[in-house]
């Protein structure tokens, strides 16, 4: 431990700047009333064009993200490099689907998806379906924030060996986080935000220029982890992608694509948005963050070359892949800067997780409380409760992480990225059209859940000799029709046939004459812009439209 | 601020609203070239050092962006 004290001193000071910051936010931009989920929640949707670039890119490139990319490339290769065209098509992808979600949302005070489609079809029981599956998804995803700080606090030898040492260090930063998430909202991690981007972008601006040179230039770093790729006896590995997982590659960008807007908390992110513009312009500059994570992933491969052996796991024998990035900083830059990029990653955790732990807490307030605890409830008590809610899913989220074994957290963000995706027929494409019956939708969204975790169940993993949850690539041979020793992405199979289920399944409902619901939105709706005049903030939806 | 500019003088309000363009086509091509792998899982040609499946997967960024920004620009009202 002493000899990385300087790594320490500098990762604590700025984590206890970024503290200071995150107190500090609740007077920025402050509203003269605080006590309503708009202001709490959503930083009083007024965040322009530049903030709301700094926080969707904190919220949606995550700390997790950050580390556990580059350790799927150090341990798989070019399949690890799925994040980039990812993180490409998904802003195309999206692009006319947010701007129609943020008009909807605007015109009628939707906080949550699960808001809007209550309104759309008239049916609470579909919209708790929605929310169900966005806090089940976002839970583990905040537990693995912790993952991202712990992978750092491991490389500074920042451990006990006793539970409560152990995960001491944790639980006292997710406490201040937690601290400041209850009393400044959204606004907290839109202000830290700008701090964690700039740390990262100035340390990976760095290392992709500085490691390459102690390396011996990116040619040798390629073509030392051609060598290790090839000297290990796993087909599925290598710089390039092979013949059997170009189909899972494909699949999982697309899948992964078309979930991450789905996720709550990027919701959250795009709702806080002051306008339709502000949504669109970040389209085309969000990418930037691609082009980081490209190269963050690529660390993987400075790892190889650097010869890097991942720390020991939490089980004797394992190793944690996660801890590579970190002691490639930590073995290569001086101990100053070292320290700089070790709090970039731990801050990078606390502003995904503080938006995470709000898109939860909404969830629960709107969908769940309002709906079926407190028909009558004023926003200062969705206020109230949300504030609380966002409390009980931290603590939920480090139980998680100090009672379980992280991997188990690791799986179920695994089947939440995948159930996540079963939102999809009754979010993105009810923002098109009304035409899938909301009975179907969710016999629909049962039958993708129940085909998502029969297959993930289905999929073994060689390197930690699990028989279960073992990945997302799903050997098309165990389907008994298919001889191919081809992978496909879970998710994309299971929304496929979702969606198949749900049409099916409408035109059933309709020859039945199954009532329908009714629409509480227009189509004007969709196309509201900032200035628009807005349903009154204390009529919320919610009553607007008499449920069947 | 433009006026609209159909013949018929409806107030502003009235006019139904749209998100559709001819433009928004252009949004197809950065969805499907990057799932295209034939394309670009190759080793050469390399640059600077990069195996061509990297660097051409890093060039999808700025296509990506170059198309955002043009149908952004062109369906500006």
């Amino acid at each position: 431990m002493s000899d990385h004290i300087t790594e320490i001193i500098i990762f604590t000071a700025l984590f206890l700047l970024v503290s200071g910051m995150g107190f500090v936010a609740a007077r920025w931009r402050a509203p003269k009333d605080m006590a309503h989920l708009d202001e709490w929640g959503l930083g009083g949707r007024s965040f322009g064009g530049w903030i709301t670039w700094f926080l969707v890119g904190g919220d949606l490139y995550t700390a997790y993200t950050f580390v556990a990319v580059p350790a799927l490339i150090f341990g798989a290769g070019a399949a690890g490099f799925f994040a980039v065209p990812y993180t490409v098509i998904i802003y195309p992808m999206f692009f006319l689907i947010l701007i129609r979600l943020w008009s909807v949302s605007h015109r009628h005070g939707f906080v949550t998806p699960a808001d809007f489609v209550r309104t759309r079809y008239g049916s609470p029981t579909l919209a708790l379906v929605i929310a169900i599956t966005g806090i089940v998804a976002t839970m583990p995803y905040i537990a693995l924030q912790l993952v991202g700080i712990e992978a750092v606090l491991k490389t500074m030898g920042v451990t006990g060996d006793s539970l409560l040492a152990r995960h001491a260090p944790i639980i006292i930063a997710f406490a201040i986080l937690a601290a400041y998430t209850y009393q400044s909202g959204l606004r907290a991690p839109a202000l830290i935000a700008f701090v964690k981007d700039s740390l990262i972008y100035i340390v990976i601006l760095v290392a992709v220029l500085y490691l390459p040179y102690k390396l011996g230039g990116w040619g040798g770093i390629f073509d030392a982890a051609d060598k290790k790729f090839q000297a290990t006896p796993n087909p599925g590995d290598g710089i390039l992608l092979t013949a059997n997982n170009q189909l899972q590659y494909v699949t999982l960008a697309l899948g992964s694509a078309l979930a991450l807007f789905l996720y709550p908390h990027s919701i959250t992110g795009v709702l806080a948005g002051r306008n339709r513009t502000v949504i669109k312009r970040n389209m085309s500059a969000l990418p930037a963050y691609s082009f980081l994570l490209g190269l963050i992933a690529l660390l993987g491969y400075m790892a190889i070359s650097a010869g890097i052996k991942p720390l020991p796991g939490a089980k004797a024998g394992s190793t944690d892949t996660n801890t590579v990035v970190p002691l490639l900083f930590d073995q290569k830059f001086p101990s100053w800067f070292a320290g700089i990029a070790f709090a970039a990653i731990g801050i990078g955790a606390l502003v995904p997780a503080a938006i995470m732990s709000i898109a939860a807490a909404n969830l629960f307030t709107r969908n769940i409380y309002k709906e079926y605890l407190k028909r009558d409830a004023t926003p200062a008590d969705e206020f109230k409760v949300s504030k609380i809610a966002s409390l009980v899913v931290k603590i939920g989220a480090v139980g998680f992480i100090v009672f379980l074994d992280p991997q188990f957290s690791i799986d179920l963000q695994l089947i939440g990225g995948v159930i996540i995706l079963q939102t999809a027929p009754a979010v993105a494409l009810g923002l098109y059209t009304r035409w899938l019956h909301r009975g179907a939708l969710i016999t629909g969204w049962a039958a993708g859940m129940g085909l998502a975790l029969w297959m993930l169940w289905q999929i073994p993993n060689a390197a930690t000799k699990r028989a279960h949850f073992g990945g997302s690539a799903f050997p098309l041979n165990k389907f008994w029709f298919f001889d191919t020793p081809k992978t496909i992405y879970v998710g994309f199979v299971a929304v496929a046939v979702n969606l198949v289920v749900a049409i099916l399944v409408t035109f059933l409902l309709r020859a039945m004459k199954t009532p329908d619901g009714v629409d509480g939105t227009t189509s004007d709706d969709y196309f509201a812009d900032e200035g628009d005049p807005r349903v009154d903030k204390s009529v919320t939806t919610v009553e607007t439209v008499s449920s069947t | 601020m433009a006026e609209p500019e159909s013949p018929e003088a409806v107030p502003a309000e009235r006019v139904k609203r749209t998100d559709r363009s001819p433009w928004n086509w252009l949004l197809v091509i950065p969805i499907v070239v990057p799932l295209l792998t034939p394309i670009y899982n190759h080793d050469a040609p390399r640059f600077a050092g990069f195996p061509a499946f990297y660097w051409i997967q890093f060039l999808f960024i700025l296509l990506g962006v170059t198309t955002t920004s043009i149908v952004y620009r062109m369906t500006r009202r």
